[in-house]
Protein backbone atom coordinates (compact mmCIF):
# COMPACT_ATOMS: atom_id res chain seq x y z
CA UNK A 1 0.00 0.00 0.00
CA UNK A 2 2.95 2.33 0.53
CA UNK A 3 4.39 2.17 -2.21
CA UNK A 4 1.48 2.54 -4.38
CA UNK A 5 0.80 5.91 -2.64
CA UNK A 6 4.66 7.05 -3.08
CA UNK A 7 4.37 5.26 -6.88
CA UNK A 8 1.15 7.40 -7.56
CA UNK A 9 2.50 10.63 -6.34
CA UNK A 10 5.67 10.28 -7.84
CA UNK A 11 3.92 9.45 -10.94
CA UNK A 12 1.76 12.35 -10.32
CA UNK A 13 4.84 14.88 -9.74
CA UNK A 14 5.94 14.22 -12.83
CA UNK A 15 3.15 14.64 -15.24
CA UNK A 16 3.33 18.81 -16.29
CA UNK A 17 -0.52 19.64 -16.91
CA UNK A 18 0.57 22.53 -19.36
CA UNK A 19 4.25 23.29 -20.71
CA UNK A 20 5.55 27.06 -21.07
CA UNK A 21 8.21 27.21 -22.87
CA UNK A 22 11.12 29.70 -22.38
CA UNK A 23 9.59 31.35 -19.12
CA UNK A 24 10.74 31.91 -15.88
CA UNK A 25 7.89 32.17 -13.52
CA UNK A 26 8.87 30.69 -10.44
CA UNK A 27 6.21 33.06 -8.32
CA UNK A 28 8.48 33.72 -5.91
CA UNK A 29 9.16 37.07 -7.03
CA UNK A 30 11.66 38.18 -9.88
CA UNK A 31 14.83 38.04 -7.52
CA UNK A 32 14.22 34.77 -7.74
CA UNK A 33 13.14 34.54 -11.06
CA UNK A 34 16.22 35.77 -12.04
CA UNK A 35 18.42 33.24 -10.37
CA UNK A 36 16.47 30.48 -12.10
CA UNK A 37 16.67 32.44 -15.60
CA UNK A 38 20.63 32.15 -14.91
CA UNK A 39 20.37 28.55 -13.98
CA UNK A 40 18.45 27.46 -16.51
CA UNK A 41 20.51 29.44 -19.06
CA UNK A 42 23.93 27.16 -20.69
CA UNK A 43 24.32 30.60 -22.53
CA UNK A 44 25.12 32.04 -19.07
CA UNK A 45 26.76 29.56 -16.87
CA UNK A 46 29.59 27.76 -19.42
CA UNK A 47 31.91 31.61 -19.68
CA UNK A 48 31.19 32.39 -16.27
CA UNK A 49 32.55 28.60 -15.55
CA UNK A 50 35.25 28.73 -17.69
CA UNK A 51 36.37 32.28 -16.69
CA UNK A 52 36.05 31.10 -12.90
CA UNK A 53 38.37 28.19 -13.31
CA UNK A 54 40.87 30.25 -15.63
CA UNK A 55 41.05 32.98 -12.78
CA UNK A 56 41.63 30.18 -10.33
CA UNK A 57 44.47 29.04 -11.97
CA UNK A 58 46.06 31.86 -12.05
CA UNK A 59 45.48 32.91 -8.49
CA UNK A 60 43.79 34.45 -5.51
CA UNK A 61 44.49 38.03 -6.53
CA UNK A 62 42.92 37.33 -10.37
CA UNK A 63 40.20 35.36 -9.03
CA UNK A 64 38.85 38.50 -6.71
CA UNK A 65 39.43 41.34 -9.39
CA UNK A 66 37.50 39.35 -11.29
CA UNK A 67 34.92 38.50 -9.06
CA UNK A 68 34.18 41.73 -8.19
CA UNK A 69 33.94 42.83 -12.12
CA UNK A 70 31.92 40.19 -13.31
CA UNK A 71 29.37 41.55 -10.62
CA UNK A 72 29.82 44.39 -11.47
CA UNK A 73 29.09 43.99 -15.16
CA UNK A 74 26.76 42.11 -14.97
CA UNK A 75 24.23 44.34 -12.91
CA UNK A 76 25.15 47.33 -15.11
CA UNK A 77 24.96 45.50 -18.18
CA UNK A 78 20.87 44.35 -16.78
CA UNK A 79 20.09 47.68 -15.42
CA UNK A 80 21.74 49.84 -18.64
CA UNK A 81 19.73 47.86 -21.31
CA UNK A 82 16.58 47.88 -18.91
CA UNK A 83 16.57 50.87 -18.28
CA UNK A 84 16.86 52.20 -21.48
CA UNK A 85 14.08 50.10 -22.68
CA UNK A 86 16.22 48.23 -25.47
CA UNK A 87 15.68 45.08 -27.11
CA UNK A 88 19.10 43.15 -28.93
CA UNK A 89 18.68 42.08 -32.51
CA UNK A 90 18.02 38.38 -32.36
CA UNK A 91 21.36 37.40 -33.95
CA UNK A 92 23.50 39.67 -31.57
CA UNK A 93 23.10 37.56 -27.87
CA UNK A 94 23.98 34.09 -29.67
CA UNK A 95 27.03 35.95 -31.72
CA UNK A 96 28.14 37.34 -28.11
CA UNK A 97 27.85 33.58 -26.70
CA UNK A 98 29.76 32.32 -29.17
CA UNK A 99 32.37 35.15 -29.03
CA UNK A 100 32.50 34.69 -25.45
CA UNK A 101 32.98 31.07 -25.31
CA UNK A 102 35.85 30.76 -28.00
CA UNK A 103 37.77 33.78 -26.68
CA UNK A 104 37.65 32.70 -22.84
CA UNK A 105 37.34 29.15 -23.57
CA UNK A 106 41.02 29.60 -25.85
CA UNK A 107 42.70 31.74 -22.81
CA UNK A 108 41.90 28.38 -20.33
CA UNK A 109 42.96 25.86 -23.07
CA UNK A 110 46.11 27.71 -23.38
CA UNK A 111 46.37 28.73 -20.06
CA UNK A 112 47.99 31.96 -20.62
CA UNK A 113 49.30 33.79 -18.16
CA UNK A 114 47.63 37.07 -18.14
CA UNK A 115 47.56 39.78 -15.23
CA UNK A 116 45.11 40.87 -12.69
CA UNK A 117 43.54 43.67 -14.63
CA UNK A 118 43.57 42.10 -18.01
CA UNK A 119 41.44 38.94 -16.29
CA UNK A 120 39.00 42.08 -14.46
CA UNK A 121 38.63 43.79 -17.30
CA UNK A 122 37.05 40.40 -19.61
CA UNK A 123 35.29 39.73 -16.68
CA UNK A 124 33.41 43.08 -16.79
CA UNK A 125 32.94 42.37 -20.38
CA UNK A 126 31.63 39.05 -20.03
CA UNK A 127 29.22 40.36 -16.93
CA UNK A 128 28.17 43.33 -19.59
CA UNK A 129 27.43 41.25 -22.54
CA UNK A 130 25.09 38.71 -20.54
CA UNK A 131 23.93 40.74 -18.39
CA UNK A 132 22.45 42.80 -21.22
CA UNK A 133 21.67 39.65 -23.39
CA UNK A 134 19.37 38.32 -20.34
CA UNK A 135 17.38 41.80 -19.97
CA UNK A 136 17.24 42.48 -23.46
CA UNK A 137 13.79 43.69 -24.25
CA UNK A 138 12.55 43.13 -20.41
CA UNK A 139 11.70 46.92 -20.71
CA UNK A 140 12.12 49.19 -17.48
CA UNK A 141 10.64 48.67 -13.86
CA UNK A 142 11.55 47.53 -10.92
CA UNK A 143 11.34 43.76 -11.36
CA UNK A 144 13.88 44.47 -14.40
CA UNK A 145 16.48 45.15 -11.79
CA UNK A 146 15.40 42.97 -9.12
CA UNK A 147 15.44 40.33 -11.96
CA UNK A 148 19.20 41.58 -12.65
CA UNK A 149 19.87 41.72 -9.44
CA UNK A 150 19.09 37.67 -8.66
CA UNK A 151 21.21 37.06 -11.61
CA UNK A 152 23.93 38.90 -10.56
CA UNK A 153 24.08 37.17 -7.34
CA UNK A 154 23.69 34.15 -8.92
CA UNK A 155 26.90 34.18 -11.42
CA UNK A 156 28.85 35.71 -8.42
CA UNK A 157 28.06 32.61 -6.38
CA UNK A 158 28.48 30.60 -9.16
CA UNK A 159 32.02 32.05 -9.91
CA UNK A 160 33.62 32.19 -6.51
CA UNK A 161 32.16 28.20 -5.95
CA UNK A 162 34.40 27.41 -9.12
CA UNK A 163 37.71 29.69 -8.90
CA UNK A 164 37.82 28.38 -4.87
CA UNK A 165 37.52 24.67 -6.22
CA UNK A 166 40.48 25.52 -9.05
CA UNK A 167 42.75 27.71 -6.28
CA UNK A 168 44.43 24.80 -4.65
CA UNK A 169 44.75 23.06 -8.33
CA UNK A 170 48.79 22.34 -7.97
CA UNK A 171 48.56 18.61 -9.59
CA UNK A 172 49.18 18.25 -13.52
CA UNK A 173 46.51 16.46 -13.99
CA UNK A 174 44.17 18.83 -12.37
CA UNK A 175 45.63 21.55 -14.65
CA UNK A 176 45.29 19.76 -17.58
CA UNK A 177 41.61 18.97 -16.42
CA UNK A 178 40.73 22.21 -16.49
CA UNK A 179 42.37 23.04 -19.67
CA UNK A 180 40.75 20.24 -21.31
CA UNK A 181 36.93 22.05 -20.15
CA UNK A 182 38.61 24.93 -21.68
CA UNK A 183 39.21 23.25 -24.87
CA UNK A 184 35.42 21.85 -24.97
CA UNK A 185 34.07 25.33 -24.03
CA UNK A 186 35.89 27.00 -27.19
CA UNK A 187 35.13 24.21 -29.42
CA UNK A 188 31.96 24.41 -28.54
CA UNK A 189 32.02 28.33 -29.47
CA UNK A 190 33.53 27.68 -32.84
CA UNK A 191 30.68 25.52 -33.30
CA UNK A 192 28.03 27.90 -32.16
CA UNK A 193 29.51 30.87 -34.66
CA UNK A 194 29.01 28.02 -37.78
CA UNK A 195 25.90 27.38 -36.96
CA UNK A 196 25.10 31.36 -36.62
CA UNK A 197 26.63 31.48 -40.27
CA UNK A 198 24.29 28.81 -41.53
CA UNK A 199 21.07 29.45 -39.99
CA UNK A 200 21.53 32.88 -38.82
CA UNK A 201 19.23 33.80 -35.92
CA UNK A 202 17.01 30.87 -35.97
CA UNK A 203 20.04 29.76 -33.84
CA UNK A 204 18.17 29.43 -30.49
CA UNK B 1 2.37 5.38 7.82
CA UNK B 2 2.70 9.12 8.38
CA UNK B 3 5.53 9.81 6.68
CA UNK B 4 4.29 8.01 3.65
CA UNK B 5 1.42 10.20 3.75
CA UNK B 6 3.77 13.55 4.39
CA UNK B 7 6.13 12.48 1.18
CA UNK B 8 2.77 11.72 -1.00
CA UNK B 9 1.44 14.59 -0.22
CA UNK B 10 4.57 16.84 -0.83
CA UNK B 11 5.12 14.87 -4.11
CA UNK B 12 1.18 15.46 -4.97
CA UNK B 13 2.24 19.53 -4.32
CA UNK B 14 4.74 19.53 -6.49
CA UNK B 15 2.25 18.84 -9.55
CA UNK B 16 3.08 21.41 -11.94
CA UNK B 17 -0.28 23.03 -12.81
CA UNK B 18 2.19 24.52 -15.64
CA UNK B 19 5.33 23.66 -15.93
CA UNK B 20 7.85 27.28 -16.12
CA UNK B 21 11.13 24.62 -16.76
CA UNK B 22 12.57 27.67 -19.28
CA UNK B 23 12.90 24.92 -21.76
CA UNK B 24 13.20 25.99 -25.34
CA UNK B 25 12.25 23.86 -28.02
CA UNK B 26 14.46 20.77 -28.34
CA UNK B 27 16.89 21.54 -25.70
CA UNK B 28 17.48 18.61 -23.86
CA UNK B 29 17.22 16.93 -27.81
CA UNK B 30 19.60 19.11 -28.92
CA UNK B 31 21.91 18.15 -25.98
CA UNK B 32 21.52 14.25 -26.78
CA UNK B 33 21.30 14.08 -30.49
CA UNK B 34 24.59 15.78 -30.21
CA UNK B 35 26.53 13.50 -27.70
CA UNK B 36 24.95 10.93 -30.12
CA UNK B 37 26.60 12.52 -33.44
CA UNK B 38 30.16 11.41 -32.53
CA UNK B 39 29.66 7.71 -30.85
CA UNK B 40 27.07 7.15 -33.94
CA UNK B 41 29.53 5.46 -36.65
CA UNK B 42 32.43 2.91 -35.98
CA UNK B 43 34.94 5.22 -38.32
CA UNK B 44 34.52 8.20 -35.53
CA UNK B 45 35.10 5.91 -32.82
CA UNK B 46 37.69 4.06 -33.33
CA UNK B 47 39.89 7.09 -34.82
CA UNK B 48 39.17 9.01 -31.71
CA UNK B 49 40.15 5.84 -29.43
CA UNK B 50 43.18 5.47 -31.20
CA UNK B 51 44.00 9.28 -30.59
CA UNK B 52 43.61 8.62 -26.80
CA UNK B 53 46.06 5.49 -26.93
CA UNK B 54 48.25 6.79 -28.98
CA UNK B 55 48.93 10.28 -26.51
CA UNK B 56 48.72 7.18 -23.66
CA UNK B 57 51.68 5.59 -25.86
CA UNK B 58 53.77 8.88 -26.23
CA UNK B 59 53.38 10.22 -22.33
CA UNK B 60 53.53 13.65 -21.39
CA UNK B 61 52.89 15.89 -22.89
CA UNK B 62 51.10 14.52 -26.05
CA UNK B 63 49.11 12.25 -23.24
CA UNK B 64 46.99 15.55 -22.78
CA UNK B 65 48.24 17.56 -25.81
CA UNK B 66 46.35 15.46 -28.53
CA UNK B 67 42.88 15.18 -26.98
CA UNK B 68 43.34 18.88 -26.70
CA UNK B 69 44.12 19.38 -30.00
CA UNK B 70 41.44 17.36 -31.50
CA UNK B 71 38.53 18.22 -30.77
CA UNK B 72 39.61 21.77 -31.23
CA UNK B 73 40.30 21.36 -34.63
CA UNK B 74 38.04 19.19 -35.41
CA UNK B 75 35.73 22.51 -34.21
CA UNK B 76 37.25 24.34 -36.59
CA UNK B 77 36.11 20.92 -39.42
CA UNK B 78 32.82 21.47 -37.97
CA UNK B 79 32.80 24.92 -38.37
CA UNK B 80 33.79 24.49 -42.51
CA UNK B 81 30.87 22.17 -42.90
CA UNK B 82 28.53 24.20 -41.21
CA UNK B 83 29.48 27.36 -43.39
CA UNK B 84 29.02 24.95 -46.94
CA UNK B 85 33.23 24.99 -47.66
CA UNK B 86 33.90 21.86 -49.54
CA UNK B 87 36.71 19.58 -48.37
CA UNK B 88 36.51 17.10 -50.91
CA UNK B 89 37.73 13.26 -49.71
CA UNK B 90 36.17 13.45 -46.14
CA UNK B 91 35.05 9.87 -46.29
CA UNK B 92 38.20 8.87 -47.55
CA UNK B 93 40.24 10.90 -45.04
CA UNK B 94 38.60 9.69 -42.21
CA UNK B 95 38.94 5.85 -43.07
CA UNK B 96 42.64 6.98 -43.33
CA UNK B 97 42.88 8.06 -39.86
CA UNK B 98 41.40 4.70 -38.05
CA UNK B 99 44.57 3.09 -40.49
CA UNK B 100 46.77 5.45 -39.89
CA UNK B 101 46.33 6.19 -36.02
CA UNK B 102 45.94 2.17 -35.37
CA UNK B 103 49.38 1.73 -37.00
CA UNK B 104 51.07 3.91 -34.85
CA UNK B 105 49.74 2.28 -32.01
CA UNK B 106 50.76 -0.80 -33.61
CA UNK B 107 54.00 0.24 -33.98
CA UNK B 108 54.30 2.42 -31.19
CA UNK B 109 55.48 5.40 -33.14
CA UNK B 110 57.36 7.87 -31.38
CA UNK B 111 56.18 11.03 -33.33
CA UNK B 112 57.77 14.29 -32.61
CA UNK B 113 54.87 15.86 -30.30
CA UNK B 114 54.41 18.56 -33.63
CA UNK B 115 54.18 15.66 -36.02
CA UNK B 116 51.40 14.19 -33.79
CA UNK B 117 49.59 17.54 -33.13
CA UNK B 118 49.41 18.27 -37.06
CA UNK B 119 48.55 14.38 -38.08
CA UNK B 120 46.12 14.21 -35.19
CA UNK B 121 44.42 17.97 -36.24
CA UNK B 122 44.47 17.02 -39.98
CA UNK B 123 42.99 14.54 -38.96
CA UNK B 124 40.78 15.67 -36.65
CA UNK B 125 39.52 18.67 -39.72
CA UNK B 126 38.11 16.03 -41.68
CA UNK B 127 36.21 14.38 -38.72
CA UNK B 128 34.66 17.88 -38.01
CA UNK B 129 34.06 18.15 -41.68
CA UNK B 130 31.80 15.06 -41.84
CA UNK B 131 30.00 16.24 -38.18
CA UNK B 132 29.32 19.75 -39.39
CA UNK B 133 28.47 18.94 -42.66
CA UNK B 134 25.98 16.93 -41.44
CA UNK B 135 24.37 18.94 -38.57
CA UNK B 136 20.55 18.91 -38.66
CA UNK B 137 18.62 22.44 -37.74
CA UNK B 138 16.47 22.98 -35.45
CA UNK B 139 18.49 21.22 -32.44
CA UNK B 140 19.17 24.07 -29.20
CA UNK B 141 22.76 24.98 -31.17
CA UNK B 142 24.99 25.47 -28.30
CA UNK B 143 23.53 22.36 -26.01
CA UNK B 144 24.14 20.44 -29.25
CA UNK B 145 27.67 21.84 -29.78
CA UNK B 146 28.36 20.82 -26.08
CA UNK B 147 27.15 17.47 -26.30
CA UNK B 148 28.99 16.99 -29.48
CA UNK B 149 32.65 18.19 -28.18
CA UNK B 150 31.69 16.01 -24.89
CA UNK B 151 31.02 13.19 -26.61
CA UNK B 152 34.73 13.56 -28.70
CA UNK B 153 36.40 14.73 -25.48
CA UNK B 154 34.91 11.39 -23.43
CA UNK B 155 36.14 8.94 -26.36
CA UNK B 156 40.01 10.26 -26.27
CA UNK B 157 39.36 9.81 -22.03
CA UNK B 158 38.38 6.22 -22.99
CA UNK B 159 41.14 5.35 -24.77
CA UNK B 160 43.47 7.08 -22.88
CA UNK B 161 41.80 4.90 -20.10
CA UNK B 162 42.69 1.86 -22.51
CA UNK B 163 46.10 3.20 -23.49
CA UNK B 164 47.55 3.18 -19.40
CA UNK B 165 48.01 0.01 -19.24
CA UNK B 166 51.33 0.94 -21.52
CA UNK B 167 53.02 0.56 -17.71
CA UNK B 168 52.99 -3.51 -18.52
CA UNK B 169 54.21 -5.51 -20.75
CA UNK B 170 51.30 -7.32 -21.21
CA UNK B 171 49.46 -4.09 -21.71
CA UNK B 172 51.94 -3.21 -24.40
CA UNK B 173 51.57 -6.01 -26.27
CA UNK B 174 47.76 -5.75 -26.03
CA UNK B 175 48.01 -2.21 -27.00
CA UNK B 176 49.68 -3.16 -29.92
CA UNK B 177 47.02 -5.45 -30.46
CA UNK B 178 44.53 -2.98 -30.72
CA UNK B 179 46.20 -0.78 -33.21
CA UNK B 180 46.47 -3.79 -35.19
CA UNK B 181 42.52 -4.07 -35.24
CA UNK B 182 42.14 -0.51 -35.28
CA UNK B 183 43.93 -0.52 -38.31
CA UNK B 184 41.86 -3.30 -40.30
CA UNK B 185 38.33 -1.35 -38.88
CA UNK B 186 40.54 1.42 -40.79
CA UNK B 187 41.30 -0.80 -43.73
CA UNK B 188 37.85 -1.77 -44.10
CA UNK B 189 36.13 1.93 -44.17
CA UNK B 190 38.56 2.79 -46.84
CA UNK B 191 37.37 0.08 -48.96
CA UNK B 192 34.11 0.64 -48.11
CA UNK B 193 34.66 4.37 -49.07
CA UNK B 194 36.50 3.57 -52.12
CA UNK B 195 33.74 1.50 -53.12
Amino acid sequence: MKRFAILIAAAAALTPAAAQAHLVVTGMGPIYDGVTHFALSPEDILPVLALALFTGLRGPRHARLALAALAAGWFAGGALISALGLTLPPILAPAMTAALLLVIGGVLAANLELKPWPCAAAAAALGLMRGAADLSGAGAGGSAILNTLGMTATAAALFALAASVTLPLRRLWMIVAARVAGSWVAAAGLLLAGWLLRYGAQVS
Amino acid sequence: MGWVAALAATLAALIPSAASAHLVAGESIGFVSGFLHPISGWDHIIAMVAVGIWGAQLGRPAIWALPVTFPLVMAVGGFFGLIGLKLPGSEIAIALSGLCLGAAVAFEWRAPLPAAAVLVGLFGLFHGYAHGSELPPGQNALLYSLGFIMATGLLHGLGISIGLMHRWLWGQRALRLAGVMISCGGAFFLWRAAA
